[in-house]
């Protein structure tokens, strides 16, 4: 299976995905920079964290257009995974790949800790390997993670499943019916604020991102018989 | 050459941190009769046409399209000629 971590101006949790891709999955991953028109080698693909194009105008908003996007959607309607950690988040919901916008957290301040997550959906291809239920801690590291939804869309997303992640206990951040992650209608696309890639070894402080990766390859492996 | 001036706001059902913010400051500083503030983002765009009307057309396309995220936010402008 091999994996794409899209690298924008600006992006710098880019690395970090390719890390936890090769040390918990041990899967050929290459950095692809945002100007590149062709991501048909690849069965999934990560939009990582940072502050693509610092983040001017809105988060995500100038990402959105970058070349490679039109590759993003192209694999997105194909089917193939496709998964935006924080600023990646971001730019899947400017693109309108994923419904809703992240507003600024509504302390206004950064906030940077371990936040507890419960899995809501464990039928997308990033979950399977988690419990339905089940609290993990996963790292946040946000401005704008204040997740925004209006009420029609956000009854169309319960009824259909989309919401993947809820923080646990603490809402770090305003975010609406305390949403961490969700996917698209079909499944195949997951956004999320918090890092699983920060979390995939006991020296991080929690290795509980570990299982959304093998999640991933799993999926992939029951899909194409490897 | 006209000149757009635009005005990029959070809808008013979309909590504003930062108006919240800066209207407690004002309250502190004794402002009591301020009562609502919505902080937004001001743009000066110049625009090589002098057609008014397709000026408005382009502008509103560039606010749909990228300078405001209609999800959250509402856009407002003038044009004027320079």
């Amino acid at each position: 299976m091999k994996f794409a971590v899209l690298v924008f101006p600006g992006s710098n949790c880019d690395i970090d995905a390719v890390k936890a891709v090769e040390d918990v999955l041990g899967e050929p991953v290459d950095m692809v920079w945002h100007h590149e028109t062709d991501l048909s080698a690849y069965d999934c693909i990560i939009l990582p964290g940072g502050f693509s194009y610092g983040d001017y105008l809105r988060c995500g908003a100038i990402a959105r257009f970058s070349p490679v996007m039109e590759q993003v959607k192209k694999a997105a309607s194909e089917g193939k995974m496709v998964i935006g950690i924080c600023n990646g988040f971001q730019i899947l919901t400017e693109s309108g790949l994923l419904p809703g916008a992240l507003r600024t957290n509504n302390h206004l301040q950064f906030n940077c800790e371990i936040s507890p997550l419960v899995v809501e959906n464990t039928e997308t291809p990033f979950t399977s390997d988690y419990q339905k239920g089940q609290v993990i801690q996963i790292p946040i590291a946000h401005g704008e993670g204040n997740y925004y939804v209006d009420d029609e869309t956000l009854q169309k997303m319960k009824s259909n499943n989309q919401i993947v992640f809820r923080y646990h206990g603490k809402n770090p951040n305003g975010s609406v019916d305390n949403i961490a992650g969700i996917c698209n209608e079909k499944g195949n696309v997951l956004g999320m604020m918090p890092h699983p890639e920060r979390a995939v070894d006991d020296l991080l402080g929690s290795t509980d991102g570990r299982a959304l990766f093998t999640s991933i390859l799993n999926k992939w492996r029951e899909k194409h018989g490897a | 050459m006209i000149l757009a001036k635009i005005h990029v706001t959070l809808k008013q059902s979309v909590l504003d941190p930062e108006g919240s913010a800066v209207a407690k400051s004002l309250h502190a500083l004794g402002y009591d009769e301020v009562e609502d503030i919505r902080i937004g983002k001001y743009m000066e765009l110049k625009v090589n046409t002098n057609d008014p009307k397709q000026a408005a057309e382009r502008v509103a396309e560039m606010c749909e399209k990228l300078l405001a995220n209609t999800v959250i936010e509402k856009y407002s402008f003038e044009l004027s000629e320079v």
